[in-house]
């Protein structure tokens, strides 16, 4: 689900919507009878016993000590203490700001630099060629790439045997098994599954820039980097905002690619809060830690999110 | 828009490269999948002998027979409902605008961000108390819930754009709120509603945690979390784990094939709007 958040309405689609704002209510006799919100209960009824009830738990839970079977201590904010003191804790908090340069900034700028030089994929066969090929990592389960990137990984795999096939086999290794390359290989993988979604994003974006601008910049004699830094980005700043919401989420809420690549090892090198939580809550039983984690890990995502969404959809200048 | 010759030819390299990269993990599996069972493969090497037949013994040792009904199934129970009840409720709060319905609307918006790992546990315990641990209904159930956030925010997002003049037109045709929304907007909203649909459908189908945290049994889970328990059970033979996986991921890639022009404008849309 992750893998689609991202703004509210952009500020392209409120131009093209609602021709005037205000207007007499279209049914007044269903805001009179109420009639209207028996199409929201539903909807609302779902959300409410299946994600507001646990939520309001989750932070019910992060106030106790609690071994999912006997009887609950109250502790106060002893286990946010705990996140915040233990020294595993915050180490497992920064691998998931460490992944974020990967699953990230990484395929944000490498999909910039694709984006500026292609402007638009042909619309023609290769382009539909291009764009389903890119959009494969998106589509198969997170599991599938954790799985074929061990294999590629793995001592005996494509990385290494390139590496060698170069000359320098000195370098190889299990990287995801070597305390040292573990996260960053990990960080790899998330990488690879981000990188096509951000390049057609901003590739599709780049191709609603109007080309004069361009010939604008070339005229007061502007260098590729020049025009890069006036037209392209901030031209493309929603399309930027979007991927890095996206891909920031991938990053802090990240599981499957851990879960099934590295289980969080060597050591904690790969653990990511999503796994912590998982491990506390049904693997050691502590679950007032656990959904005390699960609560900073929620605040983090915010954090890092909502001042990209007012950067991102500020007026342009 | 003129780029000069050489611009376009480095950027044809740097997406063919991309392309190459994209598709190399791929194909790496599948040089695995088709070595002699027992052996230990490398990288990338085409087999003397390509065995076909593994794949064979991987639907066996997956069970995928098993695998698919159960996607199938959670599927089925999940996605008509989400987008049904998604529907009528961005139906009534961008059509409608019910008395409210900003309040509402904002609580929905808070879920949006959510990462399912801050309520997968108190869930655990909502299931084992509802007795559906270990049953289809652990997964479907809390999956509506989650995706209602996105999900309204979608199809409200649709029905704002619709002009109430419509609705008036109809009003005064003297239909009922009912007909008006199932004769006169479902239709109109059908581009929203199919690539809801399929958002929907390719996270059900890949939806990891849950299956995990609250289905024990493979055959009960969805591909994404049959496929982590393959693993579990089959890790050491990466011959026959490479020819697994590639199969589990097999009914995916066909329908994304088959829909792949919808999938990509969805996967967009859901991108930028969401």
């Amino acid at each position: 689900m992750t893998s689609a958040l991202g703004s509210a309405p952009t500020g392209r689609d409120d131009r093209r919507a609602r021709p005037t704002p205000t207007r007499a209510h279209p049914f007044p006799w269903a805001r009179a009878a109420g009639t209207g919100w028996l199409y929201v209960l539903p909807a609302l009824v779902m959300y409410a016993v299946f994600v507001l009830r646990p939520l309001v738990l989750t932070l019910q839970y992060s106030l106790y000590d609690w071994n999912g079977i006997g009887v609950a201590r109250w502790v106060g904010l002893d286990n946010y203490l705990t996140v915040f003191t233990d020294s595993d804790l915050l180490k497992i908090i920064g691998n998931a700001m460490v992944l974020i340069v990967f699953f990230s900034f990484i395929p944000v700028a490498l999909g910039l630099l694709v984006a500026s030089m292609v402007r638009r994929i042909t619309t023609g066969a290769f382009g539909t060629v291009v764009r389903t090929i890119l959009f494969l990592p998106q589509v198969i389960p997170l599991v599938a790439a954790g799985i074929a990137w061990s294999w590629l990984l793995s001592s005996n795999g494509l990385v290494n045997q390139a590496l060698r096939a170069v000359g320098l086999g000195g370098v190889a290794r299990a990287w995801l098994g070597d305390f040292d390359t573990a996260l960053p290989a990990v960080g790899v993988i998330g990488a690879w599954v981000l990188l096509g979604l951000c390049t057609i994003l901003l590739v599709t974006g780049m191709s609603k820039i109007d080309p004069a601008l361009y010939e604008a910049a070339r005229l007061d004699g502007a260098g590729p980097v020049r025009e890069f830094l006036a037209v392209t980005l901030p031209s493309l700043r929603q399309e930027i905002g979007v991927c890095l919401t996206v891909t920031i989420i991938a990053a802090l809420a990240s599981f499957d690619i851990v879960y099934i690549s590295t289980s969080g090892g060597p050591g904690l090198q790969t653990t990511v809060p999503g796994l912590e939580i998982y491990r506390l809550a049904f693997s050691q039983r502590q679950v007032g830690l656990a959904s005390a984690l699960a609560v900073v890990l929620m605040l983090l995502v915010l954090a890092c999110v909502l001042p990209i969404q007012r950067l991102s959809r500020g007026e342009k200048p | 828009m003129n780029l000069s010759r050489r611009e376009q030819l480095t950027g044809r390299v740097f997406l063919i490269a991309l392309i190459v990269v994209t598709l190399l993990p791929f194909v790496s599996m599948l040089s695995a999948a088709l070595q002699p069972r027992g052996t230990v493969p490398s990288g990338l090497e085409w087999p003397s002998d390509p065995q076909w037949g593994n794949f064979a013994d991987a639907f066996t040792a997956a069970n995928m027979g098993a695998l698919l009904r159960s996607s199938l199934l959670i599927v089925a129970g999940v996605v008509p409902v989400s987008v049904l009840i998604a529907t009528m409720a961005g139906f009534g709060l961008g059509q409608l605008r019910v008395p409210g319905g900003r309040i509402v609307f904002g609580l929905f918006l808070l879920g949006l961000t959510l990462p399912f790992e801050a309520v997968v546990t108190p869930l655990y315990y909502q299931m084992q108390d509802l007795g559906l641990l270990n049953t289809r209904w652990a997964i479907i159930l809390p999956l509506i819930g989650l995706y209602m956030p996105f999900a309204v925010f979608w199809m409200r997002a649709h029905f704002t754009n619709v002009p109430v003049e419509l609705s008036e037109a109809a009003r005064v045709d003297g239909s009922s709120t009912w007909q008006l929304f199932w004769r006169v907007q479902v239709p109109l909203a059908r581009p929203a509603i199919a690539s809801l649909t399929i958002l929907m459908f390719l996270w059900t189908w890949n939806q990891f945690l849950l299956a995990i945290v609250l289905v024990d049994d493979a055959t009960k889970r969805t591909m994404a979390g049959a496929l982590g328990a393959f693993q579990g059970q089959w890790g050491t033979d990466l011959v026959l784990l490479c020819a697994g996986s590639l199969l589990i991921l097999t009914p995916t890639l066909i329908v994304f094939l088959i829909f792949q022009r919808q999938f990509i404008k969805a996967l967009i849309q859901g991108s930028v709007k969401g």
